[in-house]
């Protein structure tokens, strides 16, 4: 998607804000006792009086939620204002249990901050608005009979979840920096661990604002608020769909209305769900259930001292200390877990290893097993991709795999033999190759009958080879290799054959 | 129960709840009997008061069994075994409680409000739940689902409100000791009415946890009592921190009995002239004046130079925050959940008819208040500029307090008007509250206590304390009865009379 988009006369600029809903990673709900873990749960069985929004209960903070929150703010260079206050969002629907939601109106909990991007228009930064802090509702789901009645059940373990809400300024130009921005923001929260981030399981949901403007003009166009995207992908394509929509209406002459649409997935196209005159009055006013919070700057300085190494900081380091290239330490750091496991590896891998191109060498070694194979192994069952925590292989097996392979215990290609044996088992590398006898073959009389043996059952390929075809050596290399199911070096046996044919 | 048993439970039951204890710890009687004693009289009154929504015989006389056990096996607290009444405002585990409204007629908690907790852990005895102005919206219990509660001084006035129902209870000697709610003058002037001894804490007092709320940052749970003393005795009870609500103060409970009996010698008074309005009946004027006497004659120094000019506009900021706060805090009642439910065609038309048919008139005028004074472009000019006054009225109070122990004013500008008086006339029922709202908009402790008689029936004085003063309350009012001969004074229904 381009930055800009034409209409017969005009060049318009695309403006886009992101609203993102991220659920806390807490023990508790926001306001009650009740657990958050709620997905999966059987439905209304994390219920308590205050949650279900009974008469005369109140709500009582989360102590961790808003740390979680204030933490978010600090790893997004954000501000902690020293006082901040809950208010009440008014509006009734059946998932809102109380009939208003608490949530921040204008004292959030985190201000200002932002996100660097690159994207498509090149290394740009995206400034936050601010967060804050809020519950979730209970969860709707809608039902039809078979003879068509339709009717609605409510299942209130979301409801009091806590949320937070990080809201973008206008500065996104283009449906591919909203995506680098959002996976970015997946990316940080899941580093400092206050949220799963996930976008299929709800725990991260976006809303956009979309419009265009006039290139020059300094005033913002119509916005049209953009909901029900399920997945980055589905986030792009509203935008872009979005996009279109409005450039066609100002092509056309016409006004953009400001509403709010819903995307549908199955079309990709979005559809009006609420004008400007059905709007929400939401007559936000202070809770008075809740004192204002204070938060010291202390207690900040506390929370920032948690702060673990963010992505960026991560990758550059990595860069730096490890000789890596950018491509490859991008990769290292896309999850925490996976930064972690390199770093483990890369440490064990050079235990007593004095020689700096040898700890060079061992070290790119750990990062292609991990970016390479390992990645594969990770995405590979079940669709997903499985964390580090999932899994029975540990740095200190791909530690012990590259030793193997560096010593010439194992040749390249028993190593991936093994490191599915460890994957599939949890067993060592070194108890694998013991076991199974898959340690390198340097008897050069053993390789040499091998290749007197693929010489005689392969007329073709020597005669070939004896021709004038030199490449058909790769041939019979491959079958002396197979012979000996790959415990060989590919020269050694390449010279064997040599010796046979040429000699 | 034998007949002179009987008898001796009755008599009992016209003392006070510090004197019952005393009777129950000396073997005089059981709380089986006390319990006994006054639901039979309770049930006497019922006809013609109408006191009480729902009554609790059989839960009561389980209580009472329980208070009898330990108050054998030596380890009761003072309150064990004392008939109290609830207003039906506050959760009761497993008891209906209906907030007075069509609403919630059916609806049974399945919690108790922090307040019961504390009283059942006391040992208390229940004896029903008190009827009320529909969500404590009124200030004549004229507005419940339920009928209105009749005082016991003249059958044809209101008992005040919204408490009414706990203050006439007190009054004709149907139990000791109840519980109120004052939001905006809802125990102070009730208790006025009735001719008691009823007392609103200082906010964050007492825990909100479990008291259906109507404008959450304006009321307090309180005491109605026939003295002094047991005012200060229920009010122990319930006071305190609790985790559960975290608008209560972290301030420790004082020993309020400690005040007591010391007299009103080297008290400053202040009477601050804004509380003596231009409609004020001339015998309340009266009584509050002698009343003024006895405290100066007793040795408190008298201020009349006191002015809180702010005051005079606690009325119309009442009037924007607690419509505002109720307008959110009865947005749960949409009949899906639980309580009064409307069928129809579709779920918002299910929402409408649900709360059109559940709600009361007093409760609809106020919930449209509230939700105009929060929109969009009347914010600014409602509900920010009342915080605003809000914040002069208690910085007004708060400098009062700096140079005196007590403010003294009349609870009620008028005594107890007649049933249907007022009910028709919105404004002319708020305005009686003018004397007691300016407590709500500061959260200064205010206490009402009665001061005489003006056309026959009670007047109520008004003592407003500094922040988390009750003691100083308790003090003031006691020696003040002592003097004033509270005891004498019994309403014509009371004991097993009849009208």
């Amino acid at each position: 998607m381009e930055r800009m988009t034409t209409t017969a006369t005009t060049k318009y600029e695309v403006v886009v804000g992101l609203e993102v809903h991220v659920q806390i990673k807490t023990q508790s709900k926001m306001f009650c006792g009740c657990s958050s873990a709620y997905f999966d749960a059987e439905p209304n069985s994390h219920v308590c009086p205050v949650c279900m929004g009974m008469p005369g209960m109140l709500p009582v903070i989360n102590r961790r939620a808003v740390e979680a929150t204030v933490l978010t703010g600090l790893a997004l260079g954000c501000t902690i204002p020293p006082r901040s206050k809950f208010d009440r969002k008014n509006y009734p629907y059946p998932d809102l249990m109380k009939g208003y939601q608490i949530s921040q109106y204008d004292q959030p909990l985190c201000l200002g901050g932002g996100l660097q991007v690159e994207a498509d228009l090149g290394a740009r930064f995206i400034r936050l608005e601010r967060i804050h802090l809020e519950e979730d509702t209970a969860r709707l789901l809608h039902r039809e009979e078979a003879h068509g009645e339709g009717y609605s059940l409510l299942d209130v373990n979301r409801s009091g979840v806590p949320l937070m809400e990080i809201v973008s300024q206008p500065d996104i130009r283009s449906a591919a920096e909203a995506g680098v921005y959002l996976r970015m923001l997946r990316q940080t929260l899941r580093y400092i661990e206050v949220s799963d981030a996930d976008m299929e399981k709800g725990s991260f949901r976006c809303d956009a604002n979309v419009s265009l403007r006039p290139v020059g003009q300094e005033e913002y166009g119509t916005k049209v608020e953009v909901k029900n995207m399920n997945s980055f992908r589905a986030v792009q394509r509203a935008i872009e769909t979005e996009i279109d929509r409005q450039t066609a209406i100002l092509h056309a002459g016409g006004r953009i209305e400001q509403e709010t649409r819903g995307y549908i997935d199955a079309t990709g196209e979005t559809a009006s769900q609420r004008s400007k005159e059905q709007a929400h009055d939401y007559r936000y006013f202070p809770e008075p259930d809740l004192p204002p919070i204070a938060i010291a700057a202390e207690h900040v300085e506390a929370l920032r001292a948690t702060l673990p190494e963010l992505p960026d900081a991560r990758r550059a380091r990595l860069e730096a200390q490890y000789s890596l290239a950018f491509a490859d330490a991008h990769l290292l750091t896309e999850t925490r877990t996976e930064a972690e496991a390199f770093e483990e590896a890369a440490v064990l891998v050079n235990v007593g290893i004095t020689d700096a191109a040898a700890q060079q060498a061992r070290t790119r070694a750990v990062a292609h097993w991990v970016i390479g194979d390992v990645a594969r192994l990770r995405r590979a069952e079940g669709g997903g991709e499985r964390d580090w925590s999932e899994i029975a292989l540990t740095p200190s097996h791909i530690a012990e795999l590259v030793t193997l392979t560096e010593s010439g215990t194992i040749t390249g290609t028993t190593a991936k033999e093994v490191l599915d044996i460890v994957f599939a088992t949890g067993q060592s590398p070194v108890a694998i190759v013991a076991e199974r006898g898959l340690g390198q073959v340097r008897d050069d009389a053993e390789i040499d009958r091998v290749a007197s043996e693929v010489i005689a059952a392969n007329p073709k390929a020597v005669s070939d080879y004896q021709g004038g075809k030199p490449s058909a050596i790769q041939f019979l290399v491959g079958q002396v290799m197979r012979q000996l199911r790959g415990r060989a070096d590919a020269n050694t046996a390449a010279e064997a054959l040599r010796r046979h044919l040429d000699g | 129960m034998n007949g002179v048993a009987d008898f001796r439970a009755r008599e009992l039951l016209d003392l006070t709840a510090h004197e019952q204890a005393a009777a129950l710890r000396a073997g005089e009687v059981t709380a089986r009997g006390l319990a006994e004693a006054s639901i039979a009289r309770v049930r006497a009154q019922e006809p013609v008061l109408n006191a009480y929504i729902t009554l609790m015989d059989d839960e009561a006389l389980a209580m009472a069994d329980a208070a009898d056990e330990r108050l054998r096996a030596g380890n009761a607290a003072p309150l064990a075994g004392i008939p109290i009444g609830v207003k039906d405002l506050l959760s009761t585990r497993g008891v209906k409680t209906t907030a007075a409204s069509n609403m919630l007629r059916d609806f049974t908690p399945i919690v108790d409000c922090t307040v019961v907790t504390k009283l059942r852990e006391a040992g208390a005895v229940f004896i029903g739940k008190t009827n009320l102005d529909e969500f404590a919206m009124g200030s004549s219990t004229e507005h419940s689902k339920f009928g209105v509660t009749h005082n016991p001084w003249d059958l044809d006035r209101v008992p005040g409100g919204s408490s009414g129902g706990s203050a006439a209870t007190v009054a004709a000697g149907g139990v000791p000791l109840s519980l109120g709610t004052d939001t905006g003058g809802s125990i102070r002037q009730p208790a006025a009415c009735c001719g008691i001894v009823g007392l609103k804490p200082t906010y964050g007092r007492v825990s909100r946890f479990g008291v259906i709320a109507f404008a959450s940052s304006l009321e307090q749970v309180g005491p109605f009592a026939r003295d002094a003393e047991d005012a200060a005795l229920l009010l122990s009870a319930i006071a305190g921190l609790d985790p559960l609500d975290s608008t209560t103060a972290p301030v420790p409970v004082p020993d309020y009995a400690a005040m007591l009996g010391r007299g009103l010698d080297g008290l400053r008074v202040g009477v601050p002239r804004e509380f003596f309005v231009d409609g004020m009946e001339p015998g309340v004027r009266e009584a509050v004046e002698r009343a003024i006497d006895v405290f100066a004659a007793n040795g408190a120094i008298i201020d009349r130079d006191v002015s809180l000019p702010s005051v005079a506009a606690a009325l119309p900021v009442y009037y924007i925050i607690a419509p505002s706060e109720a307008s959110a805090n009865l947005a749960r009642y949409d009949g899906v959940k639980y309580g009064y439910h409307a069928d129809a065609d579709t779920m918002w038309e299910e929402m409408e008819l649900t709360r059109g048919q559940g709600f009361g008139d007093e409760v609809k005028r106020r919930i449209m208040l509230g939700t105009y004074a929060l929109s969009t472009g009347y914010y600014d000019a409602y509900y920010l500029k009342a915080q605003k006054v809000r914040t002069v009225i208690r910085r007004e109070f708060a400098a009062a307090f700096a140079s005196h122990d007590l403010l003294l004013t009349p609870t009620a500008p008028t005594v107890a008007f007649r049933l249907g008086e007022k009910v028709g006339d919105p404004v002319a029922m708020y305005l009686n509250d003018l004397c007691t709202i300016p407590a709500n908009i500061s959260g200064n402790p205010a206490v009402s206590i009665p001061c005489g008689f003006s056309e026959g029936m009670p007047v109520g004085l008004q003592l407003v304390g500094g922040m988390f003063e009750e003691g100083t309350l308790f003090r003031a009012a006691d020696a003040y009865g002592a003097v004033a001969g509270w005891k004498a004074q019994r309403p014509p229904i009371y004991g097993e009379r009849g009208r």
